[in-house]
């Protein structure tokens, strides 16, 4: 089979394949309108970049997650009703158990590829939720949540809060002493909410604690509730995508008027396609090889019992992290009694992230004014604050994930858990601050490094000696391309008070949002490090020794600059 | 006058030895192997087994006053140091044998060097001497004894002992050393050690006498029986093979997180990165 | 949503403070789109032959696995091991998650060596709707809006909106069985009552003062929560089984703990507490509830190993380090006739995680 261009190719309808299809094809387009579908989105275009591919990750592994979750649903018994154990597995034979957790002995020792299935159904919810993470720092930090896509974040962060509560359900079901002191402490957390704590409590557990009735509605809500409004919430999300197509990052021949890419068929099809069976493989891969909830290790749940080393899964990390280091503090107002010790951290922690992200776009929008449509990403660096809040954010997150790990952390470096959870009280909040510091100073200055290469080029390493004794280093200039790269992105300013009365002497009625915002404009873009203008370009070209006079007349020619080491590029 | 009891050709031939320059080395030996030989014949069978009590006891005491005397005092009585009289080291009156052979059986003492807990190493002592030692230390005072074979030897243990085992294992010991064992931390840079590969023996031992920080189980409230099936259940937990794949420690979520980004996630972003490249391309330049 | 159905090209106009900067201000002009020079195998038919093989043995080989799967699933006994993992697990594992990902891999080598990877460019269309479909959409809603007469009908709109508004009632009323009310009988107190022995977890079996030594611990539970295995027995004794046990349980859980006199200081009032230096306290933690146990009996400290809430025990339980709130509630201790250890009468303090009417 040769590579033909595609116009030479025989029309499908004259195939042998195609006529053979002809009759159903017409069938079904006569009821749904086959051919227009088929018209808008098959050659549809699709940018090509890895970190586009972070969503489909998180996509692919529901998918997997639903396959797998179907599967288990054939033999989980979600209920807390006594029963002896009587399966393979020794050490818990004769032990009285729910029938939610003996059910998951009899899944992983007697029903053949039941471990697998079990396995896979937990690394691919882990995998789910950090591909969403990641994704969603992409979009962060590319500025793909601007103008029209903020729905879609919000839409994501609906997502995101829902897989964290649906992973937390799911591990929660089989009833083992690991996730029923989870539960234990989700009650705790549950009671700590001021006024209506107990209330609360006594419904979600049907009562006391532990009771007998929360399997069943866990059950309900991980299979039914929540997986339903995320098959809504992901249809919604990826109408959005295709309805304002996707983004794409800026270079030559990319406007903000247009997308590049493969098409959707076959190039897209394929790939995407074929990344779903990757990550369908790698799920499947990880639970031949790596263990996961090894529940027979655990044992059913006993409110008497515990294990050290207690942690939830990884995206609660960050909420126990919190709650170990949070100080003790409890106060009683007019009889009634608030738990800010167990409030703060887990309840309301949650809330508060979410809150800043989903005002972020907007409270960015209010800053810089600026109302446009936006289909060109962000490189992080051209967005100091923005990336600098960011790395801050992941700061903030990692260093409570850390805490909430510090007896392990304990255990393996050999030190005081207490001097860990001292450390992290402060470093939680110092943290953040210096790698915001950090990553602001690092992004302006990379900023001013990409100036200095589309305003002198390259530094080549020959030193040239003028006759008056001067020393300089030659530089070559950077291609049109690379420079055009860098200089697609728009100029920035701190935006103005507006004047304090207008034309006819009549005082502005409310200055304090304006003046607030002049502020933040002023933080954001204070120190901002402007692309150069033309001015400053030719007169960079002109000015030195002269080498740079060639660039004007090398350009008709064709010279598209040189490589680091001086090697002119070529292209045919 | 002829005498006739030597013939003269012998008293020549012993002369002439007697003039050998090794004739003093051989006289020496004989006469040593005369003498030592006549002892042995005349002298008291005491030197035949250490076996008796007392001699162990003896042996443990001259084994106890060089290696554990300069903390544990001459008598066991424990040396107070000065400030806020910390122990240098403990008194071990009333400790017991069981004790002793936990002690020193698992290398935690002799103490190498001060630090929040004893750490286990390399055991120093032959079995023999562990013995000596253990038996001198009862002989202080009463104290937990060395458990019979019958509650130590976990073969044959029942199905419902295992089991039982597993429900005391879990109520009792796991909120310190994890589920299966894999230890877990205390305050101030102490921790509950891993139980991989410890012998039944000084399992046992340390449930009995508590050592330093772990809280002492008698046997008048989890009884002999009872300690043999937590044995039972920890040597089963510890020994099943890893059905799902590596435990990553066993510690649970904590190496389950770092394996979904170390492994899963770097894999999928790796294969994204190799989805999206553009490949070799014939002459051009990359954007 | 086909192309068509938009008019034209254009974007709508911008804000005016975000007029499109002048040709002039932009530095460097757009060179343009260049296309992807060709592949090796685009002009060697050698490597294209060699990369169509390297596909189909690709597909070729997770079909082999696939298969291999179902062998394996019947093949391999469940209880053999491999490598130390379980075998079939593994094996099944192994063979499909290898056909899953060669098949991946095949057709992502395929897109990438071997089909026709032309970019192409697309226009972008405004995402706002059109003036024209602004207008007409304007136009049908007043027309609809007028039609139904709701702006005119005050009293069917308001009406309306009562009937619907009121139906948020009874979605919420209906949850009202979700469970029974918070009493204080159920919040506060547990079931210790006086003269309830103190048994050990498991085992079940009573405990005598000497039993216990210094330095030991001992997890207890009420007796009224353990089974003797005699139905009839159990009966008059009141055991609790079932859910209710557990439910029991999670508050009524206790740790035995045995120091030496002369190193514990009570609170006031507390002082004869104990039993000849054995303290009774509550296993659950008072931060979020779980079980305390890790015991450390020269510092007489205990540690909840779930969030490091730290009490001392020779200090009435007072918290040391940690985001506990509260001390650990102690369980008065005494002796009956028969010298086991017996409770002295239900927790004064509050057992398990605070609440909002804990006053």
């Amino acid at each position: 089979m040769s590579n033909d261009s595609t116009t030479d190719a025989k029309p499908i309808q004259d195939t042998k394949t195609g006529k053979a299809a002809a009759g159903p094809v017409k069938w079904l387009d006569e009821r749904v309108g086959l051919a227009t579908l088929v018209k808008t989105f098959g050659r549809k275009v699709f940018p090509d970049h890895w970190s586009f591919l972070l969503g489909e990750i998180a996509l692919f592994s529901f998918i997997v997650l639903l396959l797998s979750g179907t599967f288990l649903t054939f033999w989980f018994i979600p209920s807390q009703g006594e029963v002896v154990y009587d399966g393979s597995y020794a050490p818990l034979r004769g032990l009285e158990m729910s029938e939610a957790f003996a059910s998951t002995m009899d899944l992983s020792f007697e029903v053949r590829g039941g471990l697998l299935m079990r396995q896979m159904h937990h690394w691919s919810a882990m995998l789910f939720i950090a591909a969403i993470t990641i994704h969603m720092l992409r979009m962060f930090f590319t500025g793909a949540y601007r103008k029209p896509r903020e729905i879609n974040w919000l839409i994501g962060l609906g997502i995101f809060m829902l897989a964290i509560v649906e992973g937390f359900a799911g591990y929660s079901l089989p009833d083992d002493l690991l996730s029923g002191t989870g539960l234990r402490i989700a009650e705790g957390l549950m009671r700590s909410i001021p006024i209506v704590g107990t209330y609360v409590s006594y419904f979600v557990f049907g009562g006391e604690f532990p009771g007998d009735a929360l399997i069943a509605r866990l059950f309900i809500v991980h299979v039914l509730l929540i997986p339903g409004i995320l098959l809504g919430l992901i249809t919604v999300h990826l109408i959005l995508v295709v309805y304002h197509k996707h983004t794409q990052f800026p270079g030559p021949g990319k406007t903000e008027k247009n997308v590049i890419g493969p098409p959707a068929l076959p190039i897209y099809a394929a790939k995407a396609g074929g990344f779903f069976f990757i990550v369908f493989g790698v799920s499947t891969l990880m639970s031949a090889i790596f263990q996961i909830n090894a529940i027979w290790n655990y044992g059913p749940y006993n409110p008497s019992e515990v294990t050290a080393g207690s942690q939830p899964d990884w995206y609660m990390g960050w909420l126990e992290g919190g709650l170990r280091i949070m100080p003790n503090w409890e106060s009683t107002i007019f009889g009634w009694t608030f738990s800010w010790n167990v409030f703060v951290p887990g309840v309301l922690l949650l809330g508060i992230l979410f809150t800043l992200l989903g005002l972020y776009p907007f409270v960015e929008r209010w800053v810089n004014g600026d109302d446009r449509e936006h289909h060109l990403l962000d490189r992080p660096r051209n967005a100091p604050i923005r990336t600098a809040f960011g790395v801050a954010g992941i700061a903030f997150y990692g260093l409570l994930w850390a805490a909430g790990g510090n007896d392990i952390l304990a255990v393996w470096f050999h030190t005081s858990i207490y001097h860990i959870t001292w450390f992290m009280r402060f470093a939680v909040f110092i943290g953040p601050v210096i790698a915001f510091i950090v990553t602001k100073r690092i992004c302006l200055a990379l900023q001013r490094k990409d100036r200095e290469l589309v305003l002198h080029g390259y530094e080549t390493g020959i030193i040239v000696r003028s006759p008056d004794g001067q020393y300089t280093e030659r530089h070559t200039p950077i291609g049109q391309a690379e420079a055009y790269r860098l200089t697609e992105h728009s100029r920035v300013a701190p935006a103005e008070l507006p004047p304090e009365t207008d034309d006819n002497g009549v005082r502005a009625p409310t200055r304090i949002p304006a003046k607030l915002r002049a502020k933040a404009s002023a933080f954001y873009f204070g120190d901002a490090v402007n692309k150069p203008t033309s001015e400053e370009l030719a007169e960079a070209r002109h000015h030195g020794d002269g080498e740079h006079a060639e660039l004007e007349a090398a350009e008709e020619d064709g010279f598209l600059g040189a490589t680091e080491t001086g090697v002119p590029k070529r292209h045919d | 006058m002829h005498i006739p009891l030597i013939r003269r050709g012998t008293l020549r031939r012993v002369s002439a030895w007697r003039r050998h320059r090794l004739a003093g080395a051989a006289v020496v030996l004989v006469a040593l192997t005369a003498v030592g030989g006549a002892y042995a014949m005349v002298a008291p069978n005491s030197a035949e087994a250490d076996n008796s009590q007392s001699d162990l006891v003896d042996k443990g005491h001259k084994l106890f006053l060089v290696g554990c005397s300069s903390c544990h005092g001459l008598n066991g009585e424990g040396v107070l140091a000065g400030n806020d009289e910390q122990n240098y080291g403990p008194s071990l009156i009333g400790v017991g044998a069981a004790a002793v052979d936990f002690q020193v059986g698992t290398g935690r003492m002799p103490l190498a060097q001060p630090g929040p807990q004893a750490a286990q190493k390399k055991v120093v002592y032959t079995d023999e001497e562990i013995e000596a030692l253990a038996a001198y230390v009862a002989s202080l005072a009463p104290g937990p004894a060395i458990p019979a074979e019958q509650y130590t030897d976990i073969s044959g243990i029942s199905q419902e002992d295992l089991t039982r085992g597993g429900e005391f294992f879990r109520t009792n010991c796991t909120a310190c050393h994890n589920s299966v064992g894999a230890g877990g931390a205390l305050p101030s840079g102490r921790f509950a050690p891993s139980l991989d590969g410890v012998e039944a023996k000084h399992i046992y031992e340390a449930m009995l006498t508590g050592p330093q920080q772990m809280p002492v189980f008698s046997d008048a409230v989890i009884t002999p029986e009872d300690k043999r099936s937590i044995i039972a259940y920890i040597k089963s937990v510890q020994e099943q093979p890893d059905h799902g794949g590596f435990s990553l420690g066993g510690f649970g979520p904590v190496g389950e997180g770092v394996v979904v980004f170390v492994v899963g996630m770097a894999a999928l972003i790796g294969a994204a990165i190799w989805i999206t490249s553009s490949g070799v391309r014939v002459g051009s330049k990359r954007e | 949503m086909s192309d068509e159905d938009r008019p034209g090209d254009e974007l709508e106009p911008r804000d005016e403070h975000e007029a499109e900067p002048e040709p002039e201000q932009e530095p460097v002009p757009d060179p343009g789109f260049h296309e992807h020079g060709p592949r090796p195998t685009d002009l060697d038919p050698a490597l294209e032959l060699r990369a169509e093989r390297q596909v189909s043995g690709m597909f070729g080989l997770a079909t082999l696995l696939g298969l291999g799967f179902c062998v394996a699933y019947f093949a391999v006994p469940e209880d053999k091991t491999i490598l130390g993992f379980n075998a079939l697990n593994f094996t099944l594992g192994m063979t499909l998650g290898g056909s899953l990902l060669l098949i991946g891999m095949g057709a992502v080598q395929w897109a990438k060596r071997l089909m026709i990877d032309d970019d192409i460019i697309e226009a972008r269309h405004a995402v706002a709707s059109s003036e024209e479909n602004r207008a007409e959409a304007l136009e049908i809603v007043t027309a609809g809006a007028a039609e139904s007469g709701l702006g005119r009908r005050t009293m069917i709109r308001n009406s309306m909106l009562g009937a619907l508004g009121v139906l948020g009632l009874p979605a919420i009323v209906v949850l009202r069985d979700l469970g029974p009310l918070p009493t204080d009988e159920s919040l506060r107190t547990t079931v210790w009552t006086k003269g309830m022995r103190v048994v050990n977890d498991v085992a079940g079996t009573p405990i005598r003062p000497e039993d216990i030594e210094l330095g030991q611990l001992v997890n207890g539970e009420p007796s009224v929560l353990v089974s003797t295995g005699d139905e009839a027995v159990d009966e008059e004794n009141h055991v609790i089984e079932g859910i209710e046990q557990l439910n029991a349980k999670a508050k009524a859980a206790v740790i035995l703990v045995r120091m030496r006199p002369d190193e514990v200081t009570p609170p006031k009032g507390r002082e004869d507490w104990g039993v000849d230096g054995i303290l009774c306290f509550s296993k659950i933690c008072t931060h979020v509830g779980c079980p305390i146990s890790l015991w450390e009996q020269q510092t007489h400290n205990v540690l909840c190993p779930c969030h490091q809430s730290t009490f001392d025990l020779a200090d009435g339980g007072k918290v040391t380090f940690g985001p506990a709130h509260r001390p650990l509630p102690q369980l008065q201790l005494g002796v009956d006739d028969e010298g086991y250890l017996i409770a002295m009468g239900d927790f004064e303090d509050q057992v398990g995680p605070s609440f909002p009417e804990l006053g």
